[in-house]
C-alpha cells in the first residue's frame, strides 16, 4: 500500500484533495465546518474540511483525541449533521434530502463499524448482522443467507447462533464488520475499529478490511490512533484541533 | 422484520423482570378491572338468554308524572298497558308481565321462598327461554285463566328433588296449585324483564277490571320486525304518550314513558334521566371520563418506565439508525414492541377477569348469574389492551425517533 499524503495548502484554499488512481469521488465534503453551541460556549470541532473520497480508497483519518476525527467520520456516515458546507454523496448534495431518504442512502451506501461495536446483545450474532436487511424488501431466507455469507467472509461460520456477550472482542468486532458487510455497501466507515483489542487481534480486523478493499473493491475510511494501522492504507488525512493538517 | 422486533421485545421484558413486572400488573389490574366491569354491564344489557334479540326489543317500564304534588316515577298499571302500550301498531309482538313478587311454598314442612311472575303467552314468544322440559303454557291457557307454570330448574330441584321430572306434576305457591307444563333454566336475577322462578299466566293474576289508574306493577316487552323498525316504534308510542289522560291534573299535570332499550330505559334514565331526556349522553361521558382516568395512571407510569428503558437502548437505536431505519420505522418498532407487551398484560388481565367474575358469580352476589368473558368482552379488552399500548408507547417512540444517531451511539439523554 502506499501513503498518500495530502498538500497541505489544500485546506486553506478550500480545494478538493484527489487521489490521483481513482476515478468516481463517492464522498465529497466541502468547506464542512461543525460548531457545538450551549449558551455560552461555541466548540468550533471541525473548521473548513474539504475531502474527497474515490471509489475503491482506502483511507485513515488519524490525530489526538478530540480533533474531530469521528465527528468527521459520522458526518461523512450521514450520522451528523454539518453547521455549514456540503456532503455530497454519488456528485449529489444530501442537504435537502429527508430522513428517511438519508437512512436508505446509509442502509444502501454505508456500512458503520464502530470502535465498541455496538451489537445488540439481545440478538444472536446471525440476528446482529441481519440487521441492516430488515430495512430492505428482502425475504427471511435472503436475508439469512446474505447474512451468513458475511459471517463466512469474517470466519464466525461457526459462531452465528452465539450471543455477542459469549465472543472475544476480536470476534464481535469480526460480526459488526459482517454486519457493516451484510448490505453490501459501496463504503465502509470505521471508527478505531482496532481500538479495543490487541495487536495480535488488531491486525487480524485490519487484514479483514485490507482483503475487502483488494478483492471487492470497497471503499473504507477509518479512524485510527494507530501509526501502523494507518500506514497500510492508501491515503492517511491527519486533522489537528478540528482542521485538516495533511 | 416482526420476528425480528418481537424477539428484541421478549428479551427487553426480561432484562429487567422487576420493571416487567410493575408494567404488566398496572396494566393486567387495569384491564381486568375494566374488563369485569364490562362483564356486568354487559351481563345486565348485553343480549343473553333468554333476551337473545335484544337488538330488535324494546321495554316499557316506567312511567313519570310531575305536576304541583311533585315527582312520580312507577310501574305502569294493567290499564295503561291494555289501553295504550298495545295499541302499538309496528312491533311483532308485544309481551305485558308483572313484575316478580316473592311467594311461599312448603316442602315437607319446610317454607321455600320464589318469585313469581304473571305473564302473557306471547312472553314465550318474545323471549328465547332454554326449555329442559316440557313447554311454555299458550294462548288457551291464557284466556281460560288455567292454573299453569313453567318453573326454573332451581325451583324444580328445591320442590320436586333433584333431576326429577316436573312436568305434570302439581306445585303450590301461596296456597294456588299449578299444574307444571315446562321447566327451563334459569334466568340471572339481573334480567329484571324476564327473571322469576315460577311464571304463571297474567289471566290468573289478581286485579281490579274496574281500576282506571295509570300506576301499578306491570312492565312490557316490545320485539319488533327488525332493528329498522325500533325508530318508527319509539315514534309511534310517544304519538300514544301524547294521548294519555291524566286522571289528576292538578296534582300532575306533565306524562311522560318511553319504550327504550334496558340500558338506556332501566338504567341509565332511572340515574341519569328527566322526563325528556333519557341521560345516554351524560352517562358516555361520564362513564368516557372515568374509564380515561382510571386508564390515565397505569398509561403515565408505562410512559415513564418506556422512557427510561429508551436511555437503556439508546446504543440500540443509533445502530439501528445508522444501518438505516428512519425514524418513523423505530417509531413503528417500539409501538409494535409496546403492543406486544399491552397485549401480554391485556391476556394477563383477561385471565385474572375470568378469576375474578368467577368468583363473583360463585359468590352468589347476583343470583343464578352465568356471568363470564363472551366473545364481545373479549373484543372490547383486546381493544382496550391495543389502545393502551398505543398510547403508552406514543410519547416514549415519538422521543426515541428525536434521538440524534450519534447522540444514540454515545449513550445520549432522551
Amino acid at each position: 500500500m502506499n501513503n498518500y499524503t495530502l498538500n497541505p495548502l489544500a485546506t486553506n484554499n478550500a480545494s478538493v484533495d484527489t487521489p490521483p488512481h481513482h476515478q468516481k469521488t463517492v464522498i465529497k465534503l466541502t468547506d464542512i465546518e461543525k460548531v457545538y453551541q450551549t449558551k455560552t460556549i461555541e466548540t468550533v470541532a471541525l473548521h473548513n474540511i474539504n475531502i474527497a473520497i474515490r471509489k475503491g480508497e482506502f483511507v485513515s483519518i488519524m490525530g489526538p483525541s478530540g480533533c474531530g476525527k469521528s465527528t468527521l467520520l459520522n458526518i461523512m456516515g450521514l450520522l451528523d449533521e454539518p453547521s455549514s458546507g456540503t456532503i455530497e454523496i454519488d456528485g449529489a448534495s444530501v442537504k435537502s434530502y429527508s430522513d428517511k431518504v438519508l437512512a436508505r442512502l446509509r442502509n444502501e451506501k454505508i456500512g458503520f463499524v464502530f470502535q465498541s461495536y455496538h451489537l445488540i446483545n439481545d440478538l444472536s450474532v446471525v440476528d446482529n448482522v441481519e440487521l441492516p436487511l430488515l430495512y430492505r424488501q428482502l425475504s427471511g431466507s435472503d436475508r439469512r443467507k446474505r447474512a451468513l455469507a458475511a459471517l463466512e467472509k469474517v470466519g464466525l461460520s461457526a459462531r452465528t447462533k452465539h450471543f455477542p456477550n459469549q465472543l472475544s472482542g476480536g470476534q464481535r468486532q469480526r460480526v459488526a464488520i459482517a454486519r457493516a458487510l451484510a448490505g453490501q455497501p459501496e463504503i465502509i466507515l470505521a471508527d478505531e475499529p482496532t481500538g479495543n483489542l490487541d495487536s495480535v487481534m488488531g491486525n487480524e480486523i485490519m487484514d479483514i478490511l485490507l482483503r475487502l478493499n483488494e478483492e471487492e473493491q470497497t471503499t473504507i475510511v477509518m479512524v485510527t490512533h494507530d501509526e501502523l494501522m494507518a500506514k497500510k492504507t492508501e491515503r492517511l488525512i491527519r486533522l489537528f484541533d478540528g482542521s485538516q493538517v495533511s | 422484520m416482526l420476528q425480528n422486533y418481537l424477539k428484541i421485545a421478549w428479551k427487553v421484558l426480561l432484562r429487567r423482570k422487576f420493571f416487567t413486572f410493575i408494567s404488566l400488573f398496572g396494566i393486567s389490574f387495569t384491564l381486568m378491572i375494566l374488563m369485569v366491569a364490562t362483564a356486568m354491564i354487559d351481563h345486565v344489557t348485553g343480549p343473553a338468554t333468554p333476551e337473545k334479540r335484544l337488538d330488535r326489543m324494546l321495554f316499557v317500564n316506567f312511567i313519570k308524572m310531575t305536576g304541583k304534588s311533585g315527582n312520580m316515577n312507577t310501574f305502569p298499571s294493567y290499564y295503561y298497558m291494555n289501553h295504550y302500550v298495545k295499541r302499538l301498531k309496528t312491533p311483532e309482538k308485544i309481551s305485558v308481565t308483572t313484575t316478580f313478587r316473592g311467594v311461599n311454598s312448603y316442602v315437607n314442612n319446610k317454607r321455600l321462598s320464589l318469585d313469581l311472575k304473571f305473564t302473557d303467552a306471547n312472553f314465550w314468544e318474545v323471549l328465547d327461554f332454554n326449555f329442559l322440559e316440557g313447554q311454555p303454557f299458550n294462548q288457551q291457557d291464557q284466556k281460560n285463566a288455567n292454573r299453569v307454570a313453567v318453573i326454573t330448574d332451581h325451583a324444580r330441584d328445591q320442590y320436586f328433588g333433584p333431576n326429577v321430572s316436573a312436568v305434570g306434576k302439581y306445585m303450590v305457591a301461596d296456597g294456588i296449585r299449578y299444574r307444571v307444563t315446562g321447566v327451563v333454566e334459569d334466568v340471572s336475577y339481573s334480567r329484571f324483564n324476564s327473571y322469576a322462578n315460577i311464571w304463571v299466566p297474567l289471566s290468573t293474576a289478581p286485579y281490579n277490571k274496574d281500576d282506571t289508574g295509570l300506576t301499578g306493577s306491570y312492565m312490557a316487552i316490545i320485539l319488533a320486525d327488525s332493528k329498522a323498525d325500533i325508530p318508527k316504534i319509539k315514534e309511534e308510542y310517544q304519538s300514544i304518550v301524547k294521548q294519555v289522560k291524566l286522571p289528576n291534573p292538578k296534582e300532575f299535570d306533565k306524562f311522560y314513558s318511553h319504550t327504550e332499550s334496558i340500558l338506556e330505559g332501566t338504567i341509565v334514565r332511572q340515574l341519569l334521566g328527566d322526563g325528556e331526556n333519557s341521560g345516554m349522553g351524560k352517562f358516555i361521558a361520564i362513564i368516557s371520563v372515568v374509564v380515561f382516568l382510571f386508564m390515565l395512571m397505569p398509561t403515565i407510569n408505562l410512559v415513564n418506565i418506556n422512557v427510561s428503558r429508551i436511555m437503556e437502548r439508546s446504543s440500540e437505536i443509533g445502530v439501528r439508525k445508522a444501518f438505516g431505519a428512519s425514524s418513523n420505522t423505530l417509531i413503528g418498532q417500539f409501538l409494535v414492541e409496546n403492543i406486544f407487551l399491552t397485549l401480554i398484560g391485556g391476556l394477563l388481565g383477561f385471565l385474572l377477569s375470568a378469576l375474578v367474575l368467577e368468583i363473583i358469580a360463585d359468590s352468589g352476589l347476583i343470583p343464578y348469574a352465568q356471568l363470564g368473558l363472551n366473545i364481545r368482552v373479549f373484543g372490547i379488552g383486546l381493544g382496550l389492551s391495543l389502545i393502551f399500548g398505543f398510547i403508552s408507547g406514543v410519547y416514549p417512540a415519538y422521543k426515541m425517533s428525536k434521538l440524534q444517531a450519534v447522540q444514540a451511539l454515545k449513550g445520549g439523554q432522551v
